[in-house]
């Protein structure tokens, strides 16, 4: 048989196919396997070390204190806690792995004469890194619920406004929470992958990309550059609390929502600008 | 080659330039379908960055390239699918075993069939004989185990065209001749090779065509047998009267006449043997020994090149 018989046929399967091979690729490396156990283990700590020394009241975010009544604000205290530097580490990591580091292992030639159309392989490294925030916050979540269910167990939820709700519809809470936080790492991400075109060795990347989380953080906390904070990204983030009122307040997880989306929007058009017309001399 | 001969990669005017240095200088690329060709050039004459702009990883800053009849880079994606290639080295992730990596490979290529992913991945392995190592991680590799796998790579679904940069890089005598005999193999299945190098004498035996750049140009390119016939033959004759043998060499037109001893040695041109042998005894020369030594490729190479094989500025 002739290449030239061999009709390409790039469906939907071919994406699939492609994504399954980034999964693999990502959650196979020993590497990233150790740092999800360090997400999943600040949760298990926070149960912990709460269950022997008690909640201490008083200080720390709302979740902190609420944490003795029910397991499940072990998962939102995580969340808040791993959100400063964790989690945007972690998202960091795998961007800057997306393409500076196929291009400094000298992979991504090969990725791209195979051939992979250099947007479809944005675009599906893209989707990895979205999955792998999802992943990340899962993690932290699930392992909060169960050590935090271990530690104090799981009854009704009294939310922040001091109404009682079900278990179920907490857990359905938790689950739009997991969704928001992971929508806001998603927008980070896409500034990551941006990022991620423009060099070829993966730790610069990384450290950029972190750095950027950093400083929106620290910007964020400067009282002067209010008018700055809508368009910080993390600003956005801790409004997933507001899921745990009764009713639930939106405004906040609405604008956070469409920031993220607006990130995501510029980030990847300038990602691919920069990549599609770049010449991969690694 | 004229125009219209059917051609597997042509390239009109082709150059790159970082910055203000030009690394690829108006090359006209013309590699025949089902041809060897062996792109040869001392490191850093702009091999590499060729055979990065045929592949579409570069944008040439001007002229023209076409491969199997498809212009690059606007459809490269169209094209590469045909064309199996190493360049510049293999490149593997180190933690994932030979077969994974293939794997990998195959399942970013849209036109491959999942279905028979694995049965390619083993003959592709068992081609190039790596298929006991196929579940070591790469990290463990040797440099010719590494190389084997890149050509492996090329070879995962059927290809109308492969580009091999350097394919013998690394690889020890056997490992070289077992890499000109794959070449060999898949000439002789109909597929056109590009293969690069920068030692003539690692592929000499297995190309019709060559190209040779230098500083960036290509300064000769043709059928093997044309650049052979480049070179200038050497004559050389044994006999008791050498001054004599000199005047009647010199009388018939021959160039660079010398002797050391009783052997004479001079430039053949255009002469032929047979008249130049029938000169000398007509002109009362005795001659012991008589014979013409073609002009090795080798000669021919290093005369276009320059001596050595330094580093081009």
């Amino acid at each position: 048989m002739s290449a030239a018989e061999a009709a390409p046929r790039a469906g939907l399967g071919a994406w699939w196919r492609l994504l399954g091979s980034e999964l693999r690729l990502t959650l196979g490396r020993r590497r990233n396997q150790f740092g999800l156990l360090v997400l999943a283990a600040l949760p298990v700590m926070i149960a912990v070390t709460i269950r022997i020394s008690g909640a201490g009241g008083g200080h720390g975010p709302d979740f902190f204190s609420a944490i003795t009544s029910n397991g499940i604000f072990v998962a939102l205290a995580a969340i808040s806690v791993e959100l400063t530097l964790f989690l945007p580490l972690a998202i960091a990591v795998l961007a800057g792995d997306a393409i500076a580091g196929e291009a400094g292992l000298g992979t991504l030639r090969y990725l791209l004469t195979v051939p992979v159309p250099r947007t479809r392989l944005l675009l599906t490294k893209y989707a990895a890194l979205a999955i792998g925030a999802l992943e990340g916050v899962v993690v932290v979540a699930a392992a909060g619920v169960v050590a935090g269910g271990l530690a104090f167990g799981l009854p009704p939820m009294t939310t922040l406004s001091g109404t009682t709700i079900p278990m179920v519809e907490a857990t359905g809470r938790l689950v739009l929470a997991v969704l928001y936080v992971s929508a806001g790492l998603a927008a980070l991400a896409a500034v990551g992958l941006f990022i991620s075109t423009l060099t070829e060795q993966p730790i610069v990347a990384m450290v950029a990309t972190t750095g950027v989380a950093a400083l929106m953080w620290i910007l964020d906390s400067i009282p002067q550059l209010g008018w700055l904070h809508p368009w910080l990204l993390v600003h956005h983030w801790l409004a997933f609390g507001d899921l745990f009122r009764d009713p639930v307040f939106t405004d906040g997880i609405v604008r956070g929502l469409w920031l993220a989306l607006g990130y995501i929007v510029v980030f990847l058009i300038a990602a691919r600008t920069v990549f599609v017309h770049r010449d991969v001399t690694s | 080659m004229s125009e219209d001969t059917p051609a597997a990669i042509r390239t009109r005017d082709l150059t790159k330039e970082f910055g203000r240095h030009r690394v690829v200088d108006s090359i006209d690329l013309a590699v025949p379908d089902g041809a060897v060709y062996g792109f040869l050039g001392p490191n850093g004459s702009g091999k590499t960055t060729t055979i990065r702009m045929l592949l579409g990883l570069a944008r040439p800053t001007g002229g023209e390239i076409s491969v199997l009849g498809v212009p690059v880079p606007d459809r490269a994606p169209d094209v590469l699918g045909r064309v199996g290639a190493l360049v510049e080295g293999p490149a593997f992730h180190p933690q994932l075993t030979g077969r994974a990596n293939l794997a990998r490979l195959d399942a970013a290529d849209a036109g491959s069939d999942p279905r028979t992913a694995a049965d390619r991945i083993d003959a592709a392995l068992r081609r190039v004989g790596l298929h006991q190592a196929r579940d070591k991680r790469y990290r463990v590799y040797s440099l010719g185990m590494k190389q084997r796998l890149g050509i492996a790579a090329g070879l995962l679904v059927p290809r109308d065209l492969l580009i091999l940069d350097e394919p013998t890089n690394g690889l020890d005598p056997q490992g070289t001749r077992e890499v000109r005999h794959l070449i060999g193999s898949l000439a002789a299945e109909g597929i056109t090779v590009l293969v690069s190098s920068h030692l003539l004498s690692e592929i000499e035996q297995v190309c019709t065509h060559l190209g040779v750049m230098r500083d960036g140009r290509l300064v000769a390119q043709g059928p093997i047998d044309e650049l052979r016939a480049r070179g200038r033959a050497t004559l050389r004759l044994v006999t008791a009267d050498p001054d004599r043998a000199g005047e009647v060499l010199r009388g018939l037109g021959a160039e660079d006449v010398d002797h050391t001893g009783q052997t004479v040695t001079a430039t053949a041109g255009g002469l032929e043997p047979e008249a130049v042998v029938a000169a000398l005894v007509g002109g009362g020369v005795g001659v012991r020994e008589f014979g013409v030594r073609a002009a090795s490729l080798e000669d021919v190479f290093i005369g276009l090149t320059g001596e050595g094989f330094d580093v081009s500025g």
